[in-house]
């Protein structure tokens, strides 16, 4: 990870160049949206919960030799179940996350099940189910979904009562962010230390040892996939209950696909993923900020990302030459 | 018909040029962000007021962009999905941040004037036979096919991989900007954020559909061509339905494909793998 981050710092000076900013003063005002004060970093902490948690996502399936691009889909489904199951009213933001992981996990399992069962590659799968997914968002927050006695396409607001809780009303600092820290040292582990996560990587890197094994590998791959999808609607929850208690038409804000670089980036490591998400938390904090001196600014979150993804392959590659 | 074909066409290029790359091996996830360059260099060329500068221009970035994704596929030997997402993550980024700079905040449609092109049509179909022939009727085509199934054999035979690996993906690349700028200067007559809209994986999926034949390809994209058609028309006729159901139409078509076509049989036995040459 901390290999990466002079290859990172070099890709935002030369975007910011290229997109006619003067490097040190964008840079400027990227640290301070990020880490100014109590705003900056609580801000920057709010950005890294959702990419921490599709990050962990990615971990398990990628590592599992599943490429679940889905991220983006499974947080929209994750989202609208946590919504469905707010109107319901009968528990607090426990039982909604809950049932937002639930919902991210099976449209993750539904991609998995595709692929064992039909040969349907993930990577083309869960991109499909994405679009079918925004469409499904489009369709609840104007239909079932839709606040009464409105005309705006979006959910009806959460009780505050159905919120995560906040640490003081001057920030939107969530308690979703140490849940989120809590479970990559859990994922962690469950890699690690646990015969589950040892299956699972043998999986992924070596099919024909797992099959000797006599290791169930599509079960296993389903499973890896399923808890990808889960902690990847469970992101779409914690944003949900932790930043506006609303869900409009653009309520996915690319989180899912913006967990395949923290994920890459961290090594597809657990504790990896830890410390590239609160890099790119604070990136994305602060092109935020830029964003209000340049149209535009925090979309170049997309270019750095897809860059620093290109330098990890060729920084690897150099690597596995010299080894 | 020519309504249909025109409907077809992105998806329709797309796919045909899928299906060389695939043929040689290559599974191209970035062909969403080809597109989406193509499409967007294509939408600036045409404010020249020659569509053919569009065209070309769309053309052009598509294979630059796909230049950079043969380095990391090709030169680098990497993971073809890892190096095909991050080039589609680079390509929206770029697109967008530029777009919403140049034409101001809200990086919505931008209109520009729009013409009907059956010379391009006219290529579109005139692609198949061609491409049909190249692959199947030439040594080349064989010496092609041949680096998708058995690459070291190939190799071992007088031919490198790596080229023509290189040369079916620079086609596919080229009719990838050929969809793009056909979407942006011909269909929408504009550029929004994202316009390619998973066209790009559409187009992957008919591939598979298409049994990895261009011309099965072609047709099955006339088919999703035919589905948008067809839920422009309902929408117009304002039938009591939901009109996110049929917006999700030509996704939920292209996986109901993948999940009947199955394993797709046919495809290409080493697709997908990257080729390390042997030492």
């Amino acid at each position: 990870m901390t290999r990466f981050v002079p290859a990172i710092i070099l890709i935002l000076l030369l975007s910011l160049w290229a997109f006619g900013v003067n490097p040190i003063t964008g840079c400027e005002i990227i640290a301070r949206g990020a880490f100014g004060g109590e705003v900056g970093l609580s801000r920057t902490l709010v950005a890294m919960t959702p990419l921490l948690l599709t990050g962990l996502g990615m971990v398990i399936a990628w590592r599992a030799g599943m490429y679940n691009i889905g991220g983006e889909g499974q947080y929209i489904i994750g989202g609208l179940m946590g919504a469905s199951v707010a109107k319901l009213h009968f528990g607090g933001p426990g039982v909604i996350l809950l049932s937002t992981g639930l919902g991210g996990a099976f449209y993750g399992a539904l991609a998995g099940w595709l692929q064992v069962k039909r040969g349907v590659h993930a990577a083309i799968s869960t991109i499909l189910l994405n679009f079918i997914a925004l469409q499904i968002l489009a369709w609840a927050v104007t239909g079932p979904l839709q606040a009464p006695g409105t005309t705006a396409s979006q959910t009806a607001t959460l009780e505050p009562d159905q919120m995560l809780a906040r640490w003081s009303n001057r920030t939107d600092l969530h308690s979703g962010v140490l849940l989120a820290i809590l479970l990559s040292f859990a994922v962690w582990v469950l890699l690690s230390y646990t015969s589950f996560g040892f299956h699972l990587r043998l999986t992924g890197e070596n099919p024909r040892a797992a099959r000797a094994a006599m290791l169930n590998a599509d079960r296993i791959r389903v499973q890896a996939i399923a808890l990808s999808g889960g902690l990847c609607g469970l992101a779409g929850g914690v944003q949900f209950l932790g930043t506006s208690g609303v869900i409009d038409v653009g309520f996915n804000q690319q989180w899912g696909f913006l967990g395949i670089p923290v994920a890459l980036l961290g090594g597809l490591n657990a504790l990896g993923a830890l410390a590239s998400s609160f890099l790119f938390g604070a990136l994305m904090a602060g092109t935020q900020s830029l964003s209000r001196s340049v149209l535009g600014g925090d979309l170049l979150i997309f270019v750095i990302q897809g860059a620093a993804v290109l330098a990890f392959l060729a920084m690897r590659r150099r690597e596995q030459a010299n080894a | 018909m020519l309504d249909l074909l025109r409907f077809a066409a992105p998806v329709a290029f797309a796919s045909l040029g899928e299906t060389i790359g695939q043929r040689a091996g290559v599974l191209n996830i970035g062909l969403e962000g080809m597109m989406l360059s193509g499409a967007y260099a294509g939408m600036l060329a045409r404010q020249t007021g020659n569509p053919w500068v569009g065209i070309l221009a769309g053309v052009a970035a598509a294979i630059l962009v796909g230049l950079l994704q043969l380095i990391f596929v090709l030169k680098l030997e990497a993971d073809q999905v890892v190096a095909g997402t991050a080039i589609n993550l680079l390509a929206l980024g770029v697109t967008s941040a530029s777009y919403r700079k140049i034409f101001g905040e809200s990086g919505e449609l931008l209109s520009i004037p729009s013409i009907s092109n059956s010379v391009l049509i006219g290529f579109m179909v005139l692609s198949v036979p061609m491409l049909t022939w190249l692959l199947f009727k030439t040594r080349w085509g064989l010496a092609l096919r041949a680096a998708g199934e058995y690459p070291d054999a190939v190799q071992a035979s007088g031919f490198s991989v790596v080229k023509l690996r290189l040369q079916a993906c620079l086609i596919g690349a080229a009719y990838a900007g050929l969809a793009g700028a056909h979407l942006s200067i011909v269909n929408a007559a504009s550029f929004q954020e994202e316009l390619t809209k998973g066209r790009g994986f559409i187009a992957i999926a008919m591939v598979t559909f298409g049994r990895f034949n261009p011309a099965w390809a072609f047709v099955a994209s006339v088919v999703i061509g035919g589905a948008e058609m067809l839920q422009y028309r309902l929408q117009a006729q304002s039938i009591q339905a939901p009109p996110q159901l049929f917006l999700a139409l030509p996704y939920v078509f292209a996986l109901l494909v993948l999940v009947f076509v199955g394993k797709g049989g046919r495809a290409p036995g080493a697709l997908g793998i990257p080729y390390r040459k042997e030492q």
